[in-house]
């Protein structure tokens, strides 16, 4: 009667578990892509001059992320241990064409902008990184939350960056004046004026990048670098 | 020549690859800890652009570009492959690479031990992918891609041995604690970058 009854259940564990939730969160604050694990450094200075730029990439990148870290997950198994960096460039490569025809035809006016620093996702630290430590040794589903949950970090870095840049630097944010600084105007009146300087120097990024690891760091002392 | 050496001039230290684009931010904040380090790099660097650059532009100019296939016959005389020049990029940088692994592995093995694993990641430095895409996009001939790709490789080397000295330096002072290592190293960049740019103006 209990021939049935003796084969043993395993427990699947559902999409969104308190570990799968992990990984999308945790990439945004306590293991942030730019400011803890130093990747992806690049072209978060480069391309954050203006806000809209930032936000193209950084959509570019979750979706390169997410879909590479699936794609070597589901191959990891059967993948030759001597041709592995070889194999993964390969379909980050593929990946990024994809998403530069892409931009090409239908924001043709950003992809003129950002114009080799979506090739450059290729070689962004943050792909190699993610697919090195995590996708190499974890099912599909887990290493593209992972993916998507680095690529968020990383766009948050990039919108904050690409805000203050774009806000200091011209005034104006996504196009919209914000800042009246114009010939007239009360802030012209008290010598207010455009800093430039942020707009057309990744210098600026840098600087920005460094006050908001020295906020991230004071607020969680676990993160200061002893070395 | 001289429009050779305006072309040096120009890569290494008007539009220096790290002070000025910030590409390869990765590499030569990771690896600028201490000089020697610093160093080895560096030519390492210089060595693997110098190959690359030629390489990847005969490829370019010979396989990829419009046109460029029709010694194949009639029919591949449209054939425009340029939407390959990633992949094809990445793969000559990668096996150059592991071609200058295999030399330093063979030549300076204390070198090899302290660059670690940083030595396969000169592959994945954007300086090196950027050097040779911006020599498609400024449509070099062969001599200038080479001298762009020896500059970058110069500036690149520069400008990692300037900051490894910095940071040996203020490893001793007192930095406030959530600032030190890589906040302080981002700052420091910072105000190099905007030294560098007061270099923008010249016309060589």
């Amino acid at each position: 009667m209990s021939e049935v009854a003796d084969i043993a259940v395993v427990e699947k564990e559902p999409l969104l578990s308190k570990k799968n939730k992990r990984l999308l969160t945790d990439p945004l604050d306590d293991n942030n892509p730019i400011t803890v694990q130093v990747l992806g450094v690049c072209s978060a200075l480069a391309v954050t001059s203006q806000l809209l730029p930032s936000l193209i990439m950084a959509v570019c990148v979750v979706f390169v992320l997410a879909f590479a870290n699936l794609a070597v997950a589901s191959i990891r198994k059967i993948m030759p241990g001597r041709i592995r960096m070889i194999v993964q460039l390969i379909i980050i490569a593929a990946l990024v064409t994809i998403v530069d025809i892409f931009l090409k035809a239908f924001a043709f006016d950003v992809s003129k902008q950002l114009s080799v620093f979506i090739g450059l996702i290729i070689t962004n630290c943050i792909v190699m990184g993610r697919l090195e430590a995590f996708a190499m040794g974890n099912k599909p589903w887990p290493a593209f939350l992972d993916g998507i949950g680095n690529g968020l970090g990383y766009g948050a870095i990039l919108i904050i960056v690409g805000a203050l840049r774009e806000l200091f630097g011209a005034g104006t944010l996504l196009g919209y004046q914000i800042i009246n600084a114009s010939e007239g105007s009360f802030l012209h009146g008290i010598g207010y004026q455009h800093n430039g300087v942020m707009a057309s120097s990744p210098a600026a990024a840098m600087f920005i990048i460094g006050i908001l690891i020295w906020i991230q760091r004071a607020r969680k002392p676990k993160l200061v670098d002893i070395s | 020549m001289q429009d050779l050496i305006n072309v040096f001039i120009k890569s290494a230290f008007i539009e220096n690859m790290v002070l000025s684009y910030f590409l390869g931010m990765c590499s030569y904040l990771a690896v600028s800890k201490t000089v020697k380090t610093a160093f080895g790099l560096g030519l390492a660097v210089i060595f693997v652009l110098f190959i690359t650059s030629p390489v990847n532009w005969l490829l370019h100019e010979y396989l990829l570009k419009e046109g460029s296939l029709a010694f194949l016959g009639e029919s591949f005389a449209t054939v425009d492959l340029t939407f390959l020049k990633f992949i094809a990029f990445i793969a000559v940088i990668a096996s150059m690479v592991q071609l200058v692994e295999m030399i330093i592995e063979k030549v300076s093995p204390a070198l090899y031990n302290s660059l670690g694993i940083f030595l396969p990641l000169i592959t994945v430095n954007c300086a090196i992918l950027g050097t040779s895409l911006f020599m498609v996009q400024r449509e070099y001939n062969l001599a200038e891609s080479t001298f762009f790709g020896l500059g970058s490789g110069f500036g690149f080397f520069l400008a990692i041995v300037a900051i490894a000295s910095i940071r040996e330096k203020i490893r001793y002072s007192a930095v406030p604690a959530p600032l030190r290592g890589l906040g302080i190293a981002f700052i420091i960049t910072g105000l190099m970058g905007i030294a560098f740019m007061s270099l923008m103006g010249i016309k060589v």
